[in-house]
């Protein structure tokens, strides 16, 4: 016994030595946790020529991945860009810091719109950059479907069987089948979730598949005929296949904003502050634009965007007053855990 | 103690450190949030949450399609293993390097691969379509998780299958066709009771990755099919309650566990070490 005690310990001491060699080598460095495909890489190595800052970049695939590295606390990054509700979430659970926006003169660049559209969960306008916005639609295959889609419930329609693409990720899934019932994406009345559960439960045999960024290639390779997508993708799935067709449905959709935030623990504040000013540049946003094809709140940039289809697109840049969007909030932890159970008992169906 | 024996333990220093970094506190931490709730108090909740009929499903359809998939790759290595102990010297290597040829590139790529092959509009079908055939619908079904399993775990069957199977002495097969056994008696007396060890370690080393995978469902299953091992990923990555998913663990490890004690029993050779 007193054997495995000595031995816990060590390994204990071990473990702990690394931690510490790792805090060291602070530096020039600056650690970023974004969306996959979420940046240009050009944008990256232009700010490490630039500032001589070494950017060691991580990719998630979903805001609840990323919020469970974060809060778990083992892994220190500079800059995270979640999602509205989430970061709402995690300024509730104090994970963090204000910006100095004295440090990102550039921020003056994002347009009025955005930012009032962040008080809806940064109250004070403290804490998120926004980053990109957009709508959450269909994306559809013209050839492969007999009459042009405009509404949620035609994912449920049987003459679609196996040809549905649906969100692998839980508030996204329970907002279709919210809006569909005439519910708001923010529900928080249990009948009105277990309808929706039932409604996924029922549309799963014609679902092909529940994806997150697979949508885009398999919808490009005509794999599906309908998916689920987020409206930056729209553009550049458009581009490499002309027959897809992007529409926010008649019911109403989600409008989700994506902005950049220093997690509490973050050592290389300076160093956020300079890659957020630099993200702000009208230039560099532009470059980001032209290659994520997000819509971006950068307002000097879309005035330089050379293509007047896609400076004026009604995807890329929606007329918000002509449909029924709802953006997401936090709905606190009770009923999160709903929503997960909910969604698991769905997969598991 | 002797000068020998402290040398000894000096030289496995490392490998103690290694066993309690990396095993030993791991485990102790996956029993922690196993047997307590968010607040630290001891519950059974998440150990009895298995019996939930969502998670239950979920380790039925895992137990079931590890099970077919352990059959299959026992099927078809067998055979293989057995041919391959009868060859010569210089040209079984050969047929064997073959089979770790493919291990060599990340299992993920080849389950993505697969993926690309069997989709709808994939490889395959492209095949198949030209042929005027019909096409292949196995893509985000059982099937195709079962496919991907055997695929990626048949490797670990056949090297334990080969390596009992070659280390049978020739004089003992000759003795029994001596003595008059035909080919069959001799394969049912003979050589397959001593094959045994190999069989079941090479059962140990399928059905264990295939009852806690969640990657080939994942890629391969379209996320339609949940097996118990996404629902444990789900609970740490998406849902962030670390104590159900390490209660469900605890449980799964006990399949695990059973299935460990049978192949020592059966394995006194330690052929799952031959690798």
């Amino acid at each position: 016994m007193k054997k495995l005690f000595v031995l816990l310990l060590t390994s204990v001491l071990v473990l702990s030595s690394f931690t510490a060699c790792g805090k060291e080598d602070g530096g020039n460095k600056l650690y970023v946790y974004n969306w996959g495909e979420y940046i240009d890489p050009a944008v990256l190595e232009m700010f490490e020529e630039e500032t001589g800052i070494q950017v060691i970049y991580d990719e998630f695939e979903t805001n609840e991945s990323m919020y469970s590295k974060i809060s778990a606390g083992a892994s220190l990054y500079d800059l995270v860009c979640p999602s509205d509700y989430m970061i709402s979430k995690m300024i509730t659970e104090d994970l963090l810091q204000p910006i100095n926006w004295d440090h990102v003169p550039n921020r003056i660049y994002i347009g009025e719109d955005y930012w009032e559209m962040s008080k809806g969960f940064d109250e004070e306008g403290q804490y998120a950059l926004p980053y990109c916005w957009g709508t959450v639609g269909i994306l559809y295959n013209t050839t492969l479907v007999s009459e042009p889609i405009d509404e949620w419930a035609d994912l449920w329609d049987p003459q679609y069987t196996d040809e549905v693409l649906m969100q692998d990720s839980v508030r996204d899934a329970f907002m279709v089948a919210l809006i569909k019932n005439g519910h708001s994406c923010n529900s928080q009345t249990t009948e009105e979730l277990e309808l929706a559960k039932q409604e996924l439960i029922n549309q799963k045999p014609i679902v092909q598949a529940y994806v997150v960024d697979q949508v885009r290639d398999k919808m490009i390779g005509g794999e599906a005929a309908i998916g689920v997508i987020y409206s930056g993708e729209a553009i550049y799935t458009q581009r490499e296949n002309p027959d897809l067709e992007y529409v926010i449905p008649k019911e109403g959709s989600n409008l989700w904003i994506d902005s950049w935030v220093i997690p509490k623990n973050a050592r290389n504040v300076e160093n956020a502050e300079k890659f957020l000013d630099f993200l702000c540049r009208p230039d560099i946003a532009l470059l980001n634009f032209d290659y994520i094809t997000y819509s971006t709140p950068n307002v000097s940039a879309r005035e330089m965007i050379e293509d007047e289809e896609i400076r004026n697109s009604e995807i890329a840049f929606p007329t918000l007053s002509n449909y029924n969007l709802e953006v997401y909030k936090y709905l606190g932890e009770e009923t999160e855990t709903i929503y997960n159970n909910f969604w698991k008992q769905v997969k598991a169906y | 103690m002797n000068k020998k024996k402290l040398s000894n333990h000096l030289l496995s220093t490392p490998f103690y450190l290694w066993i309690g970094a990396f095993i030993v506190i791991p485990l102790f931490m996956i029993f922690y949030y196993g047997f307590t709730d968010k607040t630290g108090a001891f519950t059974l909740e998440n150990i009895t949450a298995m019996a939930e009929p969502w998670h239950f499903k979920a380790l039925m359809i895992s137990v079931v399609l590890s099970v077919i998939s352990t059959i299959i790759c026992f099927l078809l290595a067998y055979p293989l293993a057995y041919i391959l102990s009868q060859m010569k010297v210089n040209s079984h290597q050969y047929v064997v390097f073959m089979f770790i040829l493919p291990m060599w590139m990340n299992f993920l790529l080849r389950t993505l691969a697969w993926q690309t092959l069997i989709e709808k509009t994939g490889v395959i079908n492209g095949f198949l379509t030209a042929l005027g055939l019909p096409a292949l619908r196995i893509i985000n079904t059982n099937y195709a998780i079962v496919l991907g399993m055997v695929y990626n775990y048949l490797p670990f069957m056949i090297l334990p299958l080969y390596n009992t199977l070659a280390k049978i002495d020739p004089s003992v097969v000759n003795a029994a066709r001596d003595l008059g056994a035909n080919s069959f008696i001799t394969f049912k007396r003979i050589i397959f009771p001593l094959s045994i060890p190999g069989i079941i370690s090479g059962i140990t080393m399928v059905f264990v990755p295939s009852l806690t995978t969640f990657v080939i469902s994942n890629i391969l299953g379209g996320s339609k099919i949940l097996l118990i091992g996404n629902v444990i990923e789900q609970e740490f990555t998406v849902a962030c309650n670390w104590h159900l998913g390490s209660g469900l663990s605890i449980v799964l490890m006990m399949f695990i566990v059973v299935n460990m004690v049978l192949s020592m029993i059966f394995d006194k050779d330690g052929e799952a070490n031959a690798l």
